[in-house]
């Protein structure tokens, strides 16, 4: 993958130290705005978090490790979580001391009023409307349940094994075809949208990178190992019933069911994989460690707090007709 | 596989680990193809018998 193009100060500082062959980014201050859907301070951190995954043509692998940029990711992480942490304070301190977590995750996600995207996307959406969705969404679609692989090593016991399976599902079930991944990459040609990794970073939201980015500072913490997995609970618990109205869409305005078909695969796998993460997963990890309780709903929180400012983001976009065209 | 272990979800479906198909209320057989798979327990599913979350929009009976 190319680098991406910058967006303002934090991602150009980024940007230009990757390109250049000297390692050790030179300190950069950020800014008093928010971080929390800001295009240019989410592209750098996707950029600096994107050397653990697969990195950029023309960068050094080394550069994963490089002290300046990893300086700048912790002021950024810090600032995010922080924001992240304030905005879901009530929610998370709304939930009853006492109780089975699982089902609290999943009555969490039932009690959920944000906007409805997944509504509009079956009844409403135009085709272009459509395939704008499948785009915001491929930045974090084509590396679907990566980030939560890092988390494998800092759980044991049953919570490992239930993530384990969890991510076999995921990961096709020992066929390449049918890794999750790959289905999306599949609906993306279908629709006549280009399915290399990271084709569309240039084009996404800062809220769509914000999302893709949360995930990965869950991840790559192992100090939040339970935020990363509240947040799958919630990511799942929120992706099926969805997912079947965003296939009703696709078909309405006549895409290939290749397009669908990804969505119709999550209606059936995360039926499944929201029970194995709320309960199987979360469940046991805090009735192991308790101290995980809180963490494990911010993580939840996080998600349906994020999702619900990517539905509002987008609905205004398609429905006050100022779309871009792309 | 040997054994198979069923979970009720509350207000859900049934986890079914280690079955290598399951027979749908007609008698035909569905190959299960993931690691754990939701059976469906309200007998609203479209997907039968495969939960497809059709559950969470009818009234809870729990």
């Amino acid at each position: 993958m190319q680098l991406p193009h910058e967006r303002g100060p934090v991602s150009r500082h980024v940007i230009e130290s990757l390109r250049s062959d000297r390692p050790g980014a030179a300190f950069f201050a950020l800014g008093p705005d928010d971080v929390i859907g800001d295009e240019d301070v989410q592209l750098a951190l996707w950029t600096i978090y994107e050397l653990h995954y697969r990195g950029f043509h023309g960068v050094d692998d080394d550069r994963e490790w490089d002290l300046g940029l990893l300086t700048l990711r912790r002021e950024i992480e810090s600032r995010f979580e922080s924001e992240l942490r304030a905005v879901t304070r009530e929610l998370v301190t709304g939930v009853p001391q006492h109780g089975d977590l699982g089902q609290q995750l999943l009555d969490l996600v039932a009690a959920d009023d944000g906007p409805s995207l997944a509504a509009f996307l079956q009844r409403r959406a135009s085709i272009e409307q459509l395939r704008d969705f499948l785009r915001e969404r491929s930045v974090q679609q084509l590396k679907e349940s990566d980030p939560q692989s890092f988390v494998l090593p800092r759980l044991d016991g049953r919570a490992k094994a239930a993530l384990a399976e969890l991510q076999y599902d995921e990961y096709g079930g020992g066929r390449p075809e049918r890794l999750h991944a790959t289905l999306y990459a599949d609906a993306l040609s279908a629709a006549g949208l280009d399915a290399t990794y990271g084709a569309y970073i240039d084009h996404v939201t800062g809220v769509s990178l914000t999302l893709c980015n949360v995930v990965s500072m869950f991840g790559l913490n192992r100090r939040l190992r339970g935020a990363s997995m509240g947040h799958l609970a919630a990511f799942e618990a929120s992706s099926s019933v969805p997912s079947r109205k965003i296939a009703g869409g696709l078909e309405r305005v006549g895409l290939p069911p290749a397009v669908a078909a990804y969505f119709h695969e999550h209606v059936e796998a995360d039926a499944v994989h929201e029970h194995v993460a709320s309960s199987d997963i979360c469940g046991t990890m805090v009735a192991e460690d308790p101290g995980l309780r809180d963490d494990v709903l911010f993580g939840a929180a996080a998600c349906l707090h994020l999702d619900a400012l990517s539905g509002a983001e987008l609905l205004e976009r398609w429905t006050t007709g100022l779309e871009k065209a792309s | 596989m040997s054994d198979v272990v069923v979970r009720q979800c509350p207000g859900g479906p049934l986890l079914v680990r280690g079955a290598e198909t399951v027979l749908d209320d007609d008698g035909n057989v569905h190959e299960v193809t993931r690691p754990v798979v939701a059976v469906c327990a309200c007998g609203k599913s479209s997907r039968k018998p495969w939960c497809d979350s059709t559950h969470k929009s009818i009234p809870s009976t729990r």
